[in-house]
């Protein structure tokens, strides 16, 4: 399967993530799955001319391309001209390249936020004019348009995150080269179901805090980051805290709010990203699938039933008090 | 008469690069470089509110991702006028070492040594060597180093939640309180990473490799048995005389980091000739050549503005010309070293100037003056004790916030007016290093740097070239931003 990657209106972050492959030697993975790397911006040793002769040929259909991953929003500003980025060594805008490109390709991968949606770099007044592969925020559309369809039938495939896990985007790699990726396979947003069936919430460490409301006040408490500072794990679609990050890692167990970097529009969530909108004191963003007056009354009894413990560790930094161990049973 | 000729993609440079090349005489008689992509952050930080930059910045660069939360950080403790507490302080250092450890790695092994495995080089008697060992995505390096970068990453894991794009580094200190057993594991980490280091990068200790004072120590250094990257490094650079290649201003710019109880680890200041105080009030920055709207005058950055226009004569790039006094300067390692005083990069500096070599070797020289360094923030963290201070900030108020990035100075100046941001301008290491000329015709320092090497009107772009290119580490994506 051969693979071209290019990047536009994005940090790179995604192929640094993906370099922190956990199953092992990024290029040796690749290379025992099948998967050729054609050219890749950070990674090839092709540039120059070399690499402008290879994007051409692509282009023109006179290098077959199974797969295209984009990396970072779609540039089409100033005025439609797309001139924020011209692919270095020419006059002719990125977004033009991937367009044509996307139109001959097996499939296509956005690999990132920002080619998925527009992500951050559509945040603000979005002076760029930066979008998605397929879609523009939640709204389809995009660069390639709501229609788009390889020649499999598949939409883009939308490896969301910002940035994305690795593992996220070696394994939609791997599925894609052995056939196992079909429209089954992705959710109604082009996310491949393996990783956004799940939400940041399930195997999050502060789970007996939020069962009980007990939530930390300020950065560094232990408690549940819900209420107060701004966390959407319950409503984000990612399996962030069950397949770990660098390790031992998720937004979660780093202490810090999940600002639900998967799904669409998350750059504008119009509010501070670390602190809870509520009207009346109920956070308006409730967890997937929960109706609000049962969220209301649950919380309500949680809160009331709050052994001292879990109170009292939620608003340190360490813990207060251990669970308590019963003497004399067997 | 000289030949125009449009150079690019370079590639393996983080981001999109172009360099224009007037050839004449089988030279480059002037290089004018091209950031030739615009994403406008400057723009999108206005009307946000202040605490929203430590989610908006990092994502400036995925690369110098940590530094520009360390940046923002800083701009917005200077604003709130809060400290972090000891561990939040050991914290962030660790964070921030941890990122700029694994950009150097990254950059040796990834980004640079690949240029010595093109057919340009076949029958330097390396060369089979070298290609065996570096080639891009192939060479046997990669197979040990993406685990043992992988590896070493995990500190992030414990530190920071995740890599890259963490909040965990915050104004007041640190959201990750550690507790005793995870900083044993973070402690197994940097012992790992430096048995690595010591066997396949130094095939030495790291300790002997920073005790290194002179480039005649180093170069009998080289010859002793040991093995390791580097001393197979240094033959390449003694056969092709990497050590004369690529020389910039000679002017060295270090915001200096790591902060301690007694000051930055590595200090400010500057280089020019001999040390120099560095006074942050002297630098401005210039878009008489970039695609900017005219400001009248070169401004400082917390007056500074940012206004893209497509269309302007004799502009050539979307990176601002940044001055400290009118004046071009280099950062990264190598400044950052020579500023601080290690007499290696002392010695180097004032034997030949800057050079490929020695921006590659300063790279190293870090990773084996910093992981030890590493090893005894860890050591110093007192669990129990707070990690977070909290952080208000007034309606009204202002801040900087100046670091190094692994490639040199990055500065975050802030400016809030009723609780929003009312302008916010980034100044990145490679916008000093890969500036355009300024309103003066004064080039920049990758400008200077190419010009006068042999180049050809037609055919082939030298690979020394790539190399002055690739030897500032240059990050194009934090460039423009």
């Amino acid at each position: 399967m051969k693979l071209l990657w290019l990047q536009s209106g994005g940090c790179g972050g995604c192929t640094l993530s993906w370099l922190g492959s956990e199953h092992g030697a990024l290029f040796d993975v690749l290379a025992d799955e099948g998967i050729e790397l054609l050219w890749h911006p950070s990674l090839s040793e092709a540039g120059l001319d070399d690499a402008r002769t290879l994007i051409a040929d692509c282009a023109a259909g006179r290098q077959a391309v199974d797969v295209l991953c984009i990396e970072g929003s779609l540039l089409r500003g100033p005025r439609g001209t797309g001139g924020f980025h011209r692919f270095g060594g020419g006059a002719q805008p990125m977004s033009d390249w991937v367009k044509r490109i996307a139109g001959l390709a097996g499939h296509v991968v956005a690999v990132g936020s920002c080619s998925a949606w527009g992500g951050i770099t559509a945040a603000g007044m979005n002076p760029t004019d930066a979008c998605g592969l397929q879609y523009d925020g939640e709204a389809g559309g995009g660069l390639l348009g709501p229609d788009f369809r390889d020649p499999s039938g598949l939409p883009v495939i939308n490896v969301a995150g910002c940035p994305p896990h690795p593992d996220w985007i070696t394994e939609t790699l791997a599925m894609l080269a052995r056939g196992r990726l079909g429209a089954a396979q992705l959710d109604d947003y082009g996310r491949p179901r393996f990783f956004a069936d799940q939400l940041v919430h399930h195997g999050c460490p502060r789970n007996e805090y939020y069962e009980f409301k007990a939530s930390a006040q300020k950065p560094s408490d232990q408690g549940c980051l819900m209420e107060h500072l701004g966390c959407g794990g319950t409503q984000a679609h990612a399996d962030c805290n069950q397949r770990l990050w660098n390790g031992e890692g998720s937004c979660l167990r780093g202490g810090y709010a999940c600002i639900r970097c998967t799904e669409p529009g998350f750059e504008e969530p119009g509010h501070a990203f670390e602190t809870t909108p509520k009207v009346a004191g109920i956070p308006i963003g409730l967890p997937a699938d929960m109706p609000k007056a049962w969220f209301v009354a649950l919380a309500a009894l949680s809160k009331s039933a709050t052994p001292a413990r879990v109170r009292e560790n939620a608003t340190a930094d360490h813990q207060l008090r251990a669970p308590s161990v019963r003497r004399g049973k067997k | 008469m000289s030949t125009r000729r449009i150079v690019g993609p370079f590639n393996r440079v983080e981001g999109d690069l172009e360099i224009s090349l007037d050839i004449a005489d089988g030279r480059i008689a002037a290089a004018y470089v091209n950031s030739p992509m615009y994403r406008g952050f400057e723009q999108i930080l206005q009307g946000k509110l202040p605490a929203d930059a430590l989610v908006l910045v990092p994502r400036i660069c995925g690369i110098c991702s940590v530094a520009q939360s360390a940046a923002a950080a800083l701009a917005l403790a200077d604003a709130a006028a809060v400290e972090p507490p000891r561990n939040g302080r050991l914290s962030a250092n660790l964070t921030l070492a941890a990122e700029n450890m694994a950009d150097h790695l990254t950059h040796f092994y990834l980004f640079f040594m690949p240029d010595f495995a093109r057919a340009e080089y076949a029958g330097r008697p390396w060369h089979e060597a070298t290609a065996a060992r570096f080639r891009a995505t192939t060479g046997s390096a990669t197979g040990q180093v993406l685990p043992a970068r992988a590896r070493f990453m995990q500190t992030m894991g414990l530190l920071a939640g995740k890599w890259p794009h963490t909040l965990a580094v915050q104004p007041g200190g640190s959201t990750r309180p550690l507790q005793g057993s995870e900083i044993y594991r973070l402690h197994r980490i940097l012992r790992e990473f430096r048995a690595f280091l010591e066997a396949t990068t130094f095939g030495a200790r790291l300790e002997e490799v920073a005790a290194l004072d002179s480039r005649d120590r180093l170069e009998a250094w080289r010859t002793q048995d040991g093995g390791g990257d580097l001393r197979a490094f240094l033959a390449i650079a003694a056969d092709l005389d990497l050590w004369r290649l690529g020389r910039g201003t000679d002017r060295f710019l270090s915001y200096g980091c790591y902060v301690e109880e007694a000051g930055r680890r590595f200090p400010a200041g500057l280089w020019d000739g001999g040390p120099a105080a560095l006074d942050t009030a002297l630098i401005s920055e210039d878009t008489a050549r970039a695609w900017y709207a005219a400001t009248g005058l070169p401004q400082h950055p917390a007056e500074g503005g940012t206004l893209p226009v497509a269309e302007k004569e004799d502009a050539y790039s979307w990176c601002k010309a940044p001055r400290l006094d009118g004046r071009a300067f280099e950062t990264g390692a190598l400044a950052r070293q020579v500023v601080a005083g290690h007499p290696l990069a002392r010695d180097i500096v004032q034997r030949d100037g800057g050079s490929v070599a020695a921006r590659v070797v300063a790279r190293l020289l870090e990773l084996a003056l910093v992981l030890p360094v590493m090893e005894r923030w860890l050591d110093e963290l007192a669990p129990g004790q707070a990690w977070c201070s909290e952080a208000r900030l007034a309606d009204e108020t202002s801040g900087v916030g100046l670091v190094e990035a692994a490639r040199g100075s990055l500065g975050h100046w802030l400016t809030v007016r009723r609780g929003r941001i009312h302008n916010y301008q980034i100044i990145a290491p490679t916008t000093w290093n890969f500036s355009p000329r300024d309103g003066t015709g004064q080039p920049g320092v990758l400008e200077l740097a190419l010009a006068g090497l042999p180049a050809d009107a037609t055919g082939a772009i030298p690979a020394a070239v790539q190399h002055v290119v690739r030897s500032f580490d240059p990050c194009m994506v934090c460039t423009v931003h």
